[in-house]
């Protein structure tokens, strides 16, 4: 297996991808003459030509609009959100259009595409630049919402996003971009879309996150481990489709449940989460399941209180002896 | 330490208790234990035990007179202890008997007629006085009594007692606020000590103690009309005439038979053998209403009406369709003689499925008797009369006896009352059918 970053593991599933599939094609704000804003289509112009990466104007709702008429005409556009901050001025076209064309066409109109970028707080970026913008995406219908947490799962994701006939929400994180990881050498490398994957075996709690979050509830699980508490780790990878016999399986195996995530708590992915548990599995918890989000206020700029605002380790740390009542 | 006597709950429906007598005196020692007073609750004459050792150095209330449970009657301490702290009238409604005023205060210190007692610690428990100790009952108490019944525990854990065949009541939980989850109920079942009660072999000797129908439209539909009509308990009476000569020669027969024993059964014991057989056939006479259920139960625990000085009670015959007539007998005399000496502990009078009052002996011909609920049914029996009947198409008289049926509506129709008398009438007149 190659060692390499988030980044470049993007970067091989758009070539690999363009590659193979000559009606795949990028397009987004400095994705070509610049290789993108953070660097994930270095190289692609010079390889493919501005025929399949294409510099877009600054302009979210109209550079969306044009790839969702390509979709329809049977082409596979991947576009490219500087962040998906700035997407919420095309969402008309990805909610309205991309995730309705299908069924509204009666089937007429498949709707193979890619809107891609990060999500989520960086550093510092404040309010209007730090938000996790997954449920906007999921809550709608007909549109498929994909979180990779690891190098090797943005690759095997994405490529399965672009082979995907439906829109799929596909999300990053800036903080992800240079994490390292192992990569499958295998340009046919594919994650089904829906499958989630358990990145800590334990058996005392389940820790059940997406995304960037992994990572937090990787250092939590590690710390827990230094009490002799272990922590299943449940990635869910996409949030639509859902693996709910993933999720069903960890919390018959400890009864206690811990969901984090990187957005706000109201209405978030773990509400849906918490609801669908308590559903399907009522008589094998053993303590009420509980949330670690960002706190309910938009993101602050100074360093000290986004620090606070941010779900950390030792949140998820606390919630699970909640949860054990230990 | 100084304990303060309480006027204990010693029947489940006790408000207040009337001091009968101290059996000691002030200034006798007292152990822990120690049977301090008889007590005249609203059924019966019970012990008051000493909940604290040392020297019984005040008493409050005199023989004759009331309080109200949870108020101080008195107190024991050490013979040197320091009681003003405590000593005055007692709190609540305890009032002295006329004929015996108050005694002076303690220590010749008047106390000031304003000085009222800390709030009364009614005990939480209200275990008959002379029954085992303490700790006993406290180790029986349900856990969730201190909830008012409600049981906190995690769904994990209910699901998880119930397939071990672990009574959750009895498990402490050591969840937050003692919520029950499922760590406890595995230890609980490791340890053995919430296997669900073992109810003596006489109260259940033959599986589940009753069984739970829910209610159907149809009769949540009769129950809420009736209930608007006649209620809450909305009677009708059903009144069968029985022929009763063959429970005549049964009698002397058996009586013949226990002749060498010294011992007699009466025609009302095998009246209740009788009543006892034909509910076994007709369980859902042998039930209760309850909100969205209806309560039948297995076992006959027959209640029987005894008349005493001031009222009545009904002791009961535990699982009376599992014991034969002799013994029925015998615990009807043993029963009946104790509750008029009010020397019944509560649990030999609560816990009936259904009711007997018989007033035959008293010149009654036929009588209608009211429901005891959550009972469905009691059955008012009047005296065996010689009566003029047409038999086969002949004038002769026969030895005659009216038994009249109190139906709760809402759990027996007409037609079942109806039938559970044919089958008890059927016995009688041919008393070989009670052992069918």
């Amino acid at each position: 297996m190659a060692v390499m970053t988030y980044r470049e593991a993007l970067n091989e599933a758009l070539r690999e991808e363009i590659q193979r599939d000559p009606d795949v094609f990028l397009m987004g704000e400095e994705v070509a003459e610049y290789d993108g804003a953070y660097k994930v289509s270095k190289g692609l112009l010079e390889e493919f030509g501005d025929k399949r990466v294409v510099d877009s104007p600054i302009s979210e709702l109209g550079f969306t609009g044009l790839c969702v008429g390509a979709s329809m005409a049977g082409l596979r556009p991947v576009v490219e959100f500087m962040t998906f901050n700035f997407a919420f001025l095309a969402i008309d076209q990805v909610i309205n259009n991309a995730t309705k064309m299908y069924y509204m066409s009666d089937g007429q109109f498949p709707m193979p595409i890619v809107f891609r970028g990060p999500t989520g707080a960086a550093l510092q970026l404040s309010a209007q630049h730090s938000q996790a913008c997954e449920t906007y995406y999921s809550h709608a219908p007909g549109c498929k919402v994909v979180t990779p947490a690891t190098p090797a799962d943005a690759k095997g994701l994405l490529k399965a996003s672009i082979r995907d006939n439906d829109p799929v929400a596909f999300m990053e994180g800036e903080l992800l971009y240079n994490v390292k990881g192992e990569v499958p050498e295998d340009d046919d490398y594919v994650i089904p879309l829906g499958v989630a994957d358990l990145k800590n075996e334990g058996s005392d709690v389940s820790i059940i996150t997406h995304g960037k979050m992994v990572h937090v509830a990787l250092q939590a699980a590690s710390k827990l481990d230094k009490d002799n508490i272990s922590a299943d780790v449940l990635d869910l990878r996409t949030i639509r489709p859902l693996d709910m016999d993933a999720i069903l399986e960890t919390v018959k195996k400890t009864n206690r449940v811990v969901y984090l995530e990187e957005g706000w708590p109201y209405a978030g992915t773990g509400a849906q989460i918490v609801a669908m548990i308590q559903e399907e599995a009522f008589d094998y918890l053993d303590a009420p399941i509980l949330r670690v989000t960002q706190a309910d206020v938009p993101m602050p700029y100074a360093k000290s209180l986004e620090i606070l605002a941010k779900p950390s380790a030792d949140r998820v740390v606390e919630a699970c002896r909640n949860v054990l009542y230990r | 330490m100084a304990t303060k006597v309480h006027m204990e709950a010693l029947s489940p429906t006790m408000e207040e208790g009337q001091l009968v007598q101290w059996l000691k005196a002030e200034g006798d020692d007292i152990a822990n234990g120690d049977i301090l007073a008889e007590i005249e609750t609203d059924k019966a004459t019970m012990e008051l035990v000493a909940r604290g050792e040392g020297v019984l150095r005040k008493i409050f209330l005199t023989a004759g007179g009331t309080a109200e449970v949870g108020s101080v009657i008195g107190v024991i301490a050490g013979a040197d202890e320091d009681i003003s702290g405590i000593a005055g009238v007692s709190g609540g409604g305890a009032t002295a008997a006329p004929t015996a005023p108050p005694e002076a205060p303690a220590e010749g210190a008047p106390m000031p007629a304003a000085q009222t007692l800390p709030a009364p610690e009614a005990p939480a428990v209200s275990a008959p006085a002379t029954s085992a100790p303490a700790t006993t009952a406290a180790a029986t108490l349900p856990v969730s009594a201190a909830n008012g019944g409600r049981v906190k525990a995690s769904p994990l854990a209910r699901r998880l007692a119930e397939e071990m065949g672990v009574d959750i009541a009895r498990v402490p939980g050591s969840g937050p606020g003692g919520r029950v989850v499922k760590r406890d109920v595995e230890a609980a079942k490791a340890s053995g000590v919430a296997a669900p009660v073992d109810t003596p072999a006489t109260w259940a000797s033959d599986g589940a103690e009753y069984e739970d129908i829910p209610t159907s439209q149809m009769r949540k539909a009769i129950a809420k009309r009736l209930v608007t009509s006649i209620g809450p308990v909305p009677t009708f009476y059903l009144t069968v005439d029985v022929d009763m000569a063959r429970v005549i020669e049964a009698r002397k027969s058996i009586n013949a038979m226990l002749e060498k024993d010294g011992m007699r059964v009466s025609i009302n014991d095998i009246l209740l053998k009788a009543i006892a057989a034909a509910l076994r056939q007709h369980p859902n006479c042998n039930a209760q209403w309850h909100d969205g259920f209806v309560r039948r139960f297995n076992a006959v625990h027959l209640g029987v009406a005894v008349a005493i000085e001031d009222g009545l009670i009904t002791p009961v015959i535990k699982n009376a369709h599992a014991k034969g007539i002799a013994q029925i007998s015998a615990e009807v005399r043993e029963l009946a003689g104790r509750a008029r000496e009010k020397k019944l502990m509560p649990d030999e009078y609560t816990g009936s499925t259904f009711t007997v009052s018989n007033l035959g002996m008293l010149g009654i011909h036929e009588f209608t008797a009211i429901i005891n609920p959550p009972e469905s049914g009691i059955l008012a029996v009047g005296g065996i009369v010689e009566t003029p009947v047409v038999v086969d198409g002949e004038v002769t008289v026969r030895p005659r006896m009216r038994i009249t049926m109190s139906c709760d509506h809402r759990v027996i129709d007409g037609a079942q009352g109806a039938r559970f008398l044919q089958t008890l009438q059927g016995m009688l007149e041919e008393p070989t059918a009670i052992l069918l």
